[in-house]
């Protein structure tokens, strides 16, 4: 579950690039999960003209990669918003009540798990154990890990990465959109 | 080492970056270069299993090695100054010194280090830091000095059993796919360790990974495999690169490839990323995954020893259980043998979590008793409270009661429990943790992960789901008990994989060990713990309340009355128990009762 790369919004794989990495990569079956992890690398989701330039590649059928899409956890056919927030339900963060910070999050941000919000700023997943129990609870802000948290610990930080976006999206105003 | 007159080391594993080692490092090298501090090196290590002190950084002076815990950037200056430069070790922050003296002496002091020997110690992005430490001897040893069925004799005379959690015989699992016709057989490294609570595996492949090739290195020999596969969890990027950096450091010393140690052995590998399935921890369902494919168990036998990845033979080992065959070749089946109990030989790694004082990695030697672990080794309970129960196995495992704490680490006392062995997830509960709602938890885990093959694990745990839910929430009716004990037998006797098998367990484990409380919250819609949120009054503590109104603005119900700086009250009445006032409160003087 890679954050996108925001690095270059407009970038994207052409199909060829696509057919050149499974050319490289391909000498044995079985390489459609790394397949689809490089494309949700380079998407940050899995569009669905991927799918289609996959299956002519691969000759693997359209619907079986779709069915192995909806399989694993880490794939997702929508795109993640700018800020991924993953919230650790994990033993240790749901003995330390993670629930409640979960609730938290969903009210303030007006979202469902797994669901990104309307102005494409966030998106919420719980995951299982970010491993970093003795701080539990923990979020991960894309790659900033935040722990030992409490609700009002929750709010600040959600402000914070509000007004980081605000910042930013100020200082690239009048250059290139995103 | 090298002309340094000081080694100053930072545990950068996983637990430790979260707890922010990248700062202090970056913070110690920036001060080193600024103070001129030249004789100094700095050095990064995995985790030493110490998570509750992180950040760790470890200062060795050449005459002693000084640890140091809960290290922030801003305390560097100060470290440097007064131990590096003047010599005189920071007591305060001081919590072990040379492995045995220190406040945090008693961690180490029952643990015996096998699996984890080299975790905290090497940098585990060194080659040369594993061979220093008699790395890969082993496999030199074996190839040279060794046939496979003196391997594979040698293993099973260790006693070691799979640490993935079920304990099969290894020696016996090697012998099976030895004897397997065939010319293309695999090797398969099971790291895809999906119990929340669990980080053992993590730890080792990030710490130490070259002990988890070496192991499956040996086994290629022993069973007549020349291609590996290490089936890594995709949340584990540190793992991953590390392993890379592994393999691409032997392969350019001609450490992994063909004609491997002057001999005709040859060996390769790769690694897999899982793409985030708990159920690929089955290995059918694993070697489904690998080759790219939904990761459905399927029915066994045929075992993977005899039709595996590709329809051909494989091997399949957990992390810990290969980590540990280096060490078992140089140091002969006998010396794992004689730790341990009758039938469990050897050690275990625990991944300590929950309410006990010092949190992350232990390695105990087998027969310890669960008390033991918990109070010698992890201090006891956080705030000295009750020790309620410990969850082991993770999902399939089960509750082992305080009472049952004189239990021995052992796979057959274990079971007896209810609960098994694991991985090593073990999760410590007090007198706050409600076990109905803890069932709860770890059954909506494995009913979210079910990959809905088999009806019973599919619909059957759903319908269990759906109950624990209602008595949570103060909907229990009395023939729910009954319904959850058929439910959970049926659908133990009937799935078709472990996961399935074994997702009952932690309701009929918690069922039979505390029973009062799931009639607590079906009869009397009390939950014991104080911790359903349903089922508990919400209530605002006149010392910390400073009458900020906040909460009496929030409450959707208007429950809450009070003026400004005065003290506020709830009104159970009017109280719906969303619990809005209790995260908002920035007094902690809203409480559940």
């Amino acid at each position: 579950m890679q954050p996108p790369n925001h690095d270059r919004p407009g970038a994207r794989p052409s199909p060829s690039a696509l057919a050149l990495d499974l050319w490289q990569n391909g000498q044995e079956p079985g390489q459609l999960i790394p397949l689809l992890q490089k494309t949700q690398e380079q998407y940050g989701y899995i569009p669905e003209h991927a799918i289609r330039t996959i299956s002519s590649i691969t000759r693997v059928p359209e619907s079986e990669i779709y069915g192995v899409i909806t399989f694993y956890k880490q794939f997702r056919l929508k795109p993640l918003g700018r800020y991924l927030i993953r919230l650790c339900d994990g033993t240790a963060c749901h003995v330390n009540d993670a629930r409640t910070l979960m609730n938290l999050i969903k009210e303030e941000l007006q979202l469902d798990a797994d669901d990104t919000t309307a102005d494409g700023l966030f998106t919420l997943t719980p995951v299982a154990c970010l491993g970093c129990c003795s701080l539990a609870p923990v979020i991960m802000i894309n790659d900033e890990t935040f722990g030992r948290l409490t609700p009002p610990k929750v709010r600040q930080i959600l402000k914070e990465f509000r007004q980081r976006a605000a910042t930013e999206d100020a200082a690239t105003r009048g250059g290139t959109s995103a | 080492m090298n002309a340094s007159s000081t080694v100053i080391t930072v545990g950068t594993g996983t637990c430790g970056v979260a707890a922010g080692a990248d700062k202090v490092l970056a913070e110690i090298r920036r001060q080193v270069a600024a103070r001129g501090l030249d004789r100094v090196a700095v050095r990064e290590t995995g985790c030493v299993g110490m998570c509750y002190s992180e950040v760790l950084v470890e200062v060795a002076d050449g005459q002693h090695k000084t640890l140091y815990g809960h290290i922030t950037p801003d305390r560097i200056g100060r470290l440097l100054e007064q131990h590096v430069q003047q010599g005189k070790p920071v007591e305060e922050w001081r919590i072990l010194t040379d492995d045995r003296d220190g406040p945090e002496a008693a961690f180490l002091k029952r643990q015996k280090r096998i699996v984890l020997r080299n975790c905290g110690h090497i940098d585990p992005l060194s080659l040369d830091d594993y061979l220093a430490r008699d790395g890969y001897k082993a496999i030199q040893k074996v190839v040279k000095e060794m046939t496979p069925e003196q391997v594979i004799d040698l293993v099973q005379a260790s006693g070691l059993r799979g640490r993935g959690g079920a304990g099969f015989p290894t020696g016996t699992k090697w012998r099976f796919a030895r004897q397997s016709p065939g010319t293309e057989k695999y090797v398969v490294c099971n790291a895809d360790e999906g119990d929340p609570g669990a980080f053992m595996d993590r730890s080792v492949c990030e710490g130490d990974p070259h002990s988890v090739i070496e192991g499956m290195m040996i086994c290629g020999y022993a069973i007549g495999a020349t291609h590996g596969y290490i089936y890594c969890r995709a949340e584990y990027p540190k793992a991953i690169v590390h392993l890379r950096r592994a393999i691409d450091e032997l392969k350019a010393r001609q450490m992994l490839g063909t004609n491997l140690f002057g001999s005709s052995f040859s060996f390769d590998l790769k690694i897999k990323e899982g793409a985030g399935a708990f159920v690929c921890g089955e290995e059918t369902a694993l070697i489904a995954s690998i080759e790219g494919k939904r990761g459905m168990p399927r029915l066994r036998p045929p075992y993977p020893a005899v039709r595996g990845l590709w329809g051909k033979p494989t091997n399949i080992n957990n992390v810990e259980t290969l980590a540990t065959i280096p060490w078992i070749i140089l140091n002969g089946a006998a010396a794992l043998a004689s730790l341990g109990t009758e039938k469990s030989k050897g050690t275990k790694v625990f991944a300590m979590a929950g309410k006990v004082k010092r949190s992350g990695l232990v390695e105990v030697p087998m027969g310890i008793t669960i008390n033991q672990i918990i109070f010698d080794v992890c201090g006891g309970i956080i705030g000295d409270r009750a020790f309620k129960a410990v969850q082991m196995g993770g999902p399939s495992g089960g509750c082992i009661p305080a009472s049952l704490g004189d239990t021995l680490i052992d796979y057959e006392q274990i079971n007896q429990t209810g609960a098994i062995m694991g991985s090593g997830g073990m999760v410590v509960m007090d007198d706050t943790t409600c076990m109905v709602e803890m069932a709860r938890f770890f059954l909506e885990f494995t009913q979210n992960e079910s990959c809905g093959k088999c009806t019973s694990c599919r619909i059957g745990t759903l319908r269990m789901l759906e109950i624990l839910e209602r008595i949570v929430e103060g909907q229990g009716k009395p023939d729910d008990i009954p319904a959850l004990l058929e439910l959970g037998e049926h659908i133990k006797a009937t799935a078709l994989c472990g996961l399935g098998q074994t997702a009952p367990n932690p309701v009929l484990t918690t069922l039979k060990y505390f029973r009062e409380e799931y009639e607590a919250h079906i009869h009397q819609k009390r939950c014991p713990a104080h911790s359903c949120p349903k089922l508990v009054e919400y209530v605002i503590r006149a010392d910390k309340c400073v009458g900020c109104t906040v909460c009496a603005r929030e409450c959707p119900t208007r429950a809450i009355s009070g003026k400004v700086k005065m003290k506020h009250v709830i009104d159970s009445q009017k109280c719906v128990k969303c619990g809005k006032c209790l995260t908002v409160c920035r007094f902690d003087a809203v409480a559940k009762e």
